[in-house]
């Protein structure tokens, strides 16, 4: 009991850490971030810069704080994207029987088959890339999963007694779907959607890291560590903090998923209700 | 006049397959509660499903009334469902474990635009106080009721909109037998006590023998026996019937 | 010396008692009832019995099953008297089988535990098969359990419990998920099989007429306590306890109904 808690208060923690910087990014920097007067590669705490400057002199807090924006941005709109394209398609497909059926359900198989980070590739390489373009093609890609678990969890809940009760009860399919479904299985979406977050930032970073994120100096994380490469013998801190910051963050959203997971299952609430 | 009837009803999946309802036609008369007694894999669910407007016949027709049943058409529906209600087999399934008690028995009543506020909330109250049930469940969820409760909770539900015909589909197998005669106990009384005739289908012998002025036999798909339940247990002709009764336990 | 003796024993999920301090013991050929309904403990003795009790449930008190302790046994020891000493047959045959592995298969592996290869293996199959009355053997052998109906399953199970020779025999409500008629041919080959290798039999069971059929002696079980017990046939004419009063009265509700319908 004491350990699930722990579980659900470190993930916030971690998570609330990583939202406070986004948040505070939004009002206040350490400098501005396009402004490279602080000198090629400062070394850390010199001149007022907390982890240094880069390459062309700006400083990398502030980038490591717009970062944490991007990635926080990222997250949440790629679960977005995914929690309403997903669950719709999800729950459509729920009733298709018979032939139809199975062609959604191959369908679905083979584009979770695809890499996330492929199928985005493939997406954003159509577009100049920005932050949205990133976004929507995590979003897109991610909603493939959530289609293919909404549709079983459905299809378990439109073939049960209550759902039979309810059309005999003269209850029309939109309110079968809002009243008896979507109550049903919003849990079990919601722990997969908090690891979808997760690994949206990843690949998120992953993308900047090739290239098809937002350009400098609105940089991620990813992007971060990309151009932090080359020096990253003379200048480590600009690959180390994004490293561990993504860490974090993705930890953090983990670790909530974990939590959320012991906490909405039903079955154990009935036993702790009981 | 005949509350709900179906003639020479086929349910057939495609050529090949023996159908699961073949050419079943019976009739629901108002006061004569009604059984269908018949093993697993009968046809019994289907022929549930075909009164209950849940499926359409390959051929042959359901009536309601004087009217053949037509799905598409709503108006008719929603007078139908008013009408026609079910109590299901499990009681641990049938129940909306997210929904309390209130919303799960006033359903019938909001899908059906029967009543709204607190005529609503007056009609769930009556239903449960009718089934027994202490007026604060309506707050409660189903995890926190027994298996027989549950049951009382269907039916309530069943009972909310005041149906003329109630379908009660093994209504009492998934229960102790002590509970079982407290239920059979109030489906009698309800359908004393108001305009209600009873559908019951079962395989329980004896609980048929209870509720039920006609029965009517089942052996894959057909009907092969029917008449006044004291008839068809007591005398029985086809060789199925009289191989269910011979197996029925009996105590020493 | 009993075949079974259970002495005492009390089953606890933390606090909750579940079984209170039941105490029964069972000879060589002879065949007893629990009778309960749900919450009574009746199925969570026979658990007891083989050692498979779920976890986070505890048992206290002694169970003996030919000659070993199994409260607190270790998990070898369990496993070399499972089968061995006792069997189960559980009540739902569609979960007892597993729905991946060919039936045969499944009756072959008791048999190929105790050392039978090859085509001896076969001809035990085989013989068990025909024991239960599965007749066409050869195609039933090689069947899943979801081709097979809910009577075929169940013999299934019964013939996996016989591969293994046990002296005795856990029958846990193995007839109340089935069809009336299956049911009584059911219980007739479990008698029928317990007379002809003097097997014991514990039958647990909600329905006092079917436990009537098949047991000589029975135990009423209620929220975990043996409220009665004795010979069937006496304690279902004069039942000293009013729970087991209120059974029968129950049960007699039903088939005096029947009557009534049958005479008029």
């Amino acid at each position: 009991m004491r350990r699930r808690a722990l579980t659900l208060s470190v993930g916030i923690l971690l998570t609330a850490l990583i939202a406070a910087i986004a948040v505070v990014s939004l009002v206040w920097l350490p400098h501005p971030v396009a402004d490279t007067s602080g000198g090629r590669l400062t070394p850390p705490g010199v001149g007022g810069y907390l982890f240094g400057t880069d390459r062309l002199g700006r400083d990398l807090t502030s980038q490591f704080m717009i970062g944490a924006r991007i990635a926080m941005i990222t997250g949440i709109g790629a679960v977005v994207i995914a929690a309403v394209v997903g669950i719709v398609c999800g729950i459509a497909a729920a009733f298709a029987e018979g032939w139809l059926d199975d062609t959604l359900a191959g369908l679905l198989d083979v584009l979770i088959a695809f890499p996330t980070l492929l199928l985005a590739m493939l997406i954003v390489a159509a577009q100049p890339a920005t932050i949205w373009t990133a976004v929507l093609a995590i979003g897109l890609a991610q909603s493939a999963i959530i289609a293919r678990l909404t549709r079983i969890l459905a299809k378990r809940v439109l073939q049960s007694s209550y759902v039979t009760a309810a059309r005999t009860s003269g209850t029309g399919w939109f309110g079968i779907v809002v009243g008896h479904v979507l109550p049903n299985i919003w849990t079990t979406l919601a722990v997969s959607l908090a690891l979808q977050f997760g690994l949206a930032v990843l690949a998120e970073a992953s993308l900047s890291y090739l290239g098809l994120g937002a350009p400098p100096p609105n940089a991620s994380w990813g992007r971060l560590l990309q151009e932090s490469q080359q020096t990253v013998l003379v200048a480590p801190m600009g690959a180390i903090v994004p490293g561990i910051l993504i860490v974090v963050l993705v930890i953090g959203v983990n670790l909530i998923a974990d939590g959320l997971r012991d906490r909405l299952d039903p079955t154990s609430r009935e036993r702790a209700a009981a | 006049m005949t509350l709900l009837a179906l003639e020479d009803a086929t349910v057939a999946y495609g050529r090949g397959a023996a159908p699961a309802v073949d050419r079943a036609s019976l009739a629901v008369e108002p006061g004569t509660n009604l059984a269908i007694v018949g093993e697993s894999g009968a046809g019994k669910s289907t022929i549930l499903n075909l009164l209950l407007g849940l499926r359409t016949p390959t051929s042959g027709r359901v009536l309601y009334g004087d009217r053949p049943l037509a799905r598409r058409d709503r108006a008719m529906m929603r007078e139908f469902r008013r009408d026609v209600q079910c109590v299901f087999q499990d009681p641990y399934a049938s129940l909306d474990p997210r929904r309390r008690i209130a919303a799960i028995v006033g359903e019938p009543i909001r899908s059906l635009g029967i009543a709204r506020g607190d005529e609503l909330d007056r009609r769930v109250a009556s239903a449960l106080e009718r089934v027994g049930l202490p007026a604060d469940a309506a707050r409660r969820y189903p995890h926190e009721f027994s298996g027989g409760q549950r049951q009382r909770i269907a039916i309530a539900r069943a009972i909310v909109c005041e149906p003329r015909v109630l379908l009660a589909d093994e209504p009492v197998s998934a229960l102790d037998v002590t509970t079982r005669v407290r239920i059979v106990d109030l489906l009698a009384d309800l359908v004393a006590s108001s305009e209600m005739t009873l559908v019951m289908v079962s395989h329980d012998i004896g609980v048929v023998a209870e509720l039920c002025e006609e029965t009517i036999v089942l052996e894959r798909g057909r009907i092969v026996e029917r008449g006044a339940t004291s008839d068809v247990l007591g005398a029985p002709r086809h060789p199925y019937t009289r191989k269910l009764m011979g197996a029925v336990p009996r105590l020493p | 010396m009993s075949l079974l003796s259970v002495s005492d024993l009390t089953i606890r999920a933390d606090e909750k008692i579940l079984v209170d301090r039941l105490s029964f013991d069972l000879d060589e050929g002879e065949r007893i009832g629990l009778i309960g309904e749900s919450g009574s403990g009746k199925s969570l003795t026979t658990l007891a019995i083989m050692g498979l009790l779920p976890p986070g449930l505890t048992a206290e008190g002694s169970i003996v099953l030919d000659g070993t302790e199994i409260v607190g046994a270790r998990e070898r020891t369990l496993n070399r008297i499972r089968g061995r000493a006792a069997a189960p047959v559980f009540q739902e045959p569609r979960t007892a089988l597993d729905p991946l592995m060919r039936v045969g298969a499944q009756i072959a592996e008791p048999l190929r535990r105790r050392g039978a290869r090859g085509s001896a293996l076969k001809r035990a199959v085989g013989d068990l098969l025909a024991q239960v009355a599965l007749a066409d053997e050869n195609r039933i052998s090689r069947a899943f359990p979801h081709e097979l109906s809910g009577g075929q399953r169940q013999r299934i199970a019964i013939a996996i419990a016989l591969a293994a020779e046990p002296k005795v025999l856990l029958a846990d409500e193995p007839t109340t998920a089935l069809d009336v008629s299956v049911q009584a041919e059911v219980l007739a080959l479990i008698d029928e099989i317990a007379t002809a290798r003097e097997m014991s039999v514990v039958f647990v069971s909600h329905d006092l007429a079917v436990v009537s059929q098949v047991a000589s002696r029975a135990l009423v079980m209620r929220r975990g306590e043996v409220v009665e017990r004795g010979e069937v046939g006496a304690m279902l004419a004069f039942p000293q306890h009013d729970y087991t009063a209120g059974l029968i009265a129950s049960a007699k509700r039903f088939e005096d109904a029947l009557e009534r319908r049958m005479g008029s």
